[in-house]
């Protein structure tokens, strides 16, 4: 740790209430990642020793075999492909249409952009299941022969990619709309008034000013995605057609036996979040608070 | 933690420098004069095709749920639509053995994460916020949780409450047969145990907010209750929470929603059997279970609709109230 290093005799004297808040504090931190130090070590344990000697017990091996065998025996790459093939387009499609309301809003005074900007954001922050009856039955009754493989959107990566931009498109409008409305006016003005396209004042001018929220809604929105169980355990019925978030709780029932390989099972499923939280906190973070009406 | 962007939030962005209104509307009656055709057309898409994806999946969907909540219907072709009128609520607040357990597992959640959670994540974001040694360690490990996937923490916390292997009962001596505690399977003790996962999760986010909130409290303000010889606890109460007001807003509405859209956590647990019925999980049983009623299933859904807009349209009410104002 580098705070460690920090000379010590700049910092006030050590008092008995900093010790306490410091206890306090660690002895939370440890509590908090109790569940998860529990998982791991269920995880790096062989059934066989665990089951003899139970699971509160002094370790003979360590071993990464559950996570080896729970990678393999659940196919779970093929997974992690599904997801990739959802969240990738749906993440990109939700900047790109949320910037454009979002400039919309934000630079032109029509009548209707509040009215605009508040069913976007209302929309945002309905619970899921208040639209998934008549969702799940469109998307049962949308056919598009050829174009994916179930021949409708029920069942395919179209259909989710499509139900997660539409859902988060809501925050992002809104939390892109207000940083927009932040930038100084003259910038766009004074292009439109030398002749610049809409377009050229959106692409050129105004969505690269607006980085630092994409790249704090890009990590959300990736983690958020990544993380969905919902849409996929309603709107996919083939297991193989799955992302891994929900695909795990299917192969928890059908191949994992033993709690050591499900504990191994779910912790592989959260690397690729726990990869960008710790590469981008920061995004992360901010993205959170940039918007912070988001359930 | 203190980039640029963290300062951002809605409302200080919402918010123009304040002598820049008029000059405002003047330049944009200019943009509107200076638009060609062209520029219309493109503005249109530009707006057009999000909105009618938004609009269609989302809105005209909560609103075929409204329709669909006084009909009955198989699902298999739309003559077999019939109107029923209210049946499917009467049958629904009168016969449904789950429904009201349902409506008051949501009032407990909302209850317990804001009665505990809630002030945890702001005690630590207080602590947090001194300055500490540590404090960048400290806050990624209470976050940590807000990561990982709430089936993921399902998952998780099912090896503490496991009755025979999980962590709780080795360590009190309550996995030996007959000796039971089942945390998962009894109905007086699954909604406390899913709750306690819940909590876990939702301190790490409520810290989160209340931190943002904190580095927005002026500096001078807490130098000046100082100089008045202000105690620690005196700062904070009459000085730093006031000033907290509207991450309080946002922390209510947040915690409000999250217990109305709790879902992923209890499924993964126990499918919301007996003792963690959740609006939700009605709603989602009626879908993917043997029973495909939809009306019945639609009219659970109005009550989660309707519940939910009291909530944000109050709330979206008055925060685009205090934008059109600034």
């Amino acid at each position: 740790m580098s705070s460690t290093t920090v000379p010590l005799k700049r910092r006030a004297p050590i008092r008995p209430a900093r010790v306490l808040l410091h206890v306090f504090l660690a002895g939370t931190a440890l509590a908090w990642l109790a569940p998860l130090l529990w998982a791991i070590f269920s995880a790096l344990r062989p059934y066989s020793e665990t089951s003899a000697k139970g699971y509160v017990s002094w370790p003979d091996k360590l071993t990464f075999e559950n996570f080896t065998n729970a990678f393999k025996q659940s196919d779970m790459l093929h997974y992690f492909g599904n997801t990739l093939v959802i969240a990738v387009p749906a993440v990109l499609l939700t900047l790109f249409l949320s910037s454009c309301v979002a400039f919309y809003v934000a630079r032109f005074d029509f009548r209707l952009n509040l009215a605009l900007l508040l069913v976007f954001t209302a929309g945002n922050l309905l619970p899921q299941q208040v639209i998934i009856t008549p969702l799940y039955r469109l998307y049962l009754l949308t056919n598009l022969p050829g174009i994916t493989q179930s021949g409708k959107l029920y069942d395919s990566a179209l259909g989710l990619v499509l139900i997660h931009v539409a859902f988060q498109s809501g925050f992002c409008a809104f939390v892109l709309s207000n940083y927009m409305r932040s930038l100084p006016h003259e910038l766009t003005e004074a292009a439109l008034v030398d002749g610049a396209s809409v377009w050229r004042l959106y692409w050129q001018i105004t969505l690269p000013l607006c980085k630092p929220a994409m790249a704090a809604l890009a990590t959300l929105l990736s983690i958020w995605i990544y993380n969905d169980f919902f849409w996929a355990l309603v709107l996919i019925s083939t297991g193989e057609n799955m992302p891994i978030t929900s695909a795990l709780n299917n192969l928890s029932g059908q191949y994992f036996t033993d709690p050591n390989l499900v504990a191994a099972g779910s912790l592989l499923t959260a690397i690729p979040t726990l990869v960008v939280y710790f590469a981008l906190q920061r995004q992360f973070v901010s993205g959170l608070t940039l918007g912070s009406n988001k359930g | 933690m203190t980039t640029d962007t963290t300062t951002n939030t809605p409302e200080a962005a919402a918010v123009p420098p304040p002598g820049a209104s008029p000059a405002r509307t003047r330049a944009t009656h200019g943009h509107r004069r200076l638009l060609t055709r062209r520029d219309r057309f493109t503005l249109a898409l530009m707006a057009g095709v999000p909105t009618i994806l938004h609009v269609l999946l989302v809105w005209v969907t909560a609103i075929a749920s409204i329709f669909l909540a006084f009909t009955t219907w198989d699902g298999i072709g739309f003559d077999s639509i019939k109107w029923v009128g209210l049946d499917n609520f009467k049958q629904l607040f009168n016969d449904n053995p789950q429904f009201w357990p349902a409506v008051q597992h949501n009032v407990i959640w909302f209850v317990v994460l804001i009665l505990i959670p809630t002030p945890l994540g702001l005690f630590l974001a207080v602590q947090l916020d001194k300055r500490i040694r540590f404090s960048r360690v400290y806050q990624t490990v209470f976050f940590l949780p807000v990561v990982i996937s709430m089936a993921c923490i399902g998952f998780v916390w099912q090896l503490v409450y496991n009755p025979d292997t999980g962590l709780i009962n080795s360590i009190i001596g309550a996995n030996k047969p007959g000796h039971y505690i089942d945390w998962i399977g009894d109905p007086h003790l699954n909604l406390w145990a899913v709750l306690i996962a819940a909590s876990w999760r939702h301190t790490g986010y409520m810290m989160i907010l209340y931190l943002a909130g904190l580095k927005s409290v002026d500096p001078s303000l807490r130098e000046a209750s100082a100089l008045d010889g202000a105690n620690e606890w005196q700062t904070f109460k009459s000085v730093i929470f006031p000033t907290l007001r509207p991450t309080n807003t946002v922390v209510l509405v947040v915690t409000i929603i999250e217990a109305l859209r709790a879902f992923d956590l209890v499924f993964v647990f126990n499918k919301g059997a007996q003792g963690t019925e959740l609006l939700s999980i009605l709603v989602t049983n009626n879908i993917i279970g043997e029973s495909s009623r939809i009306g019945y299933g639609s009219a659970i859904a109005v009550v989660l609709l309707v519940i939910s807009l009291a909530v944000i349209i109050p709330y979206l009410i008055a925060t685009f109230r205090k934008e059109r104002r600034a």
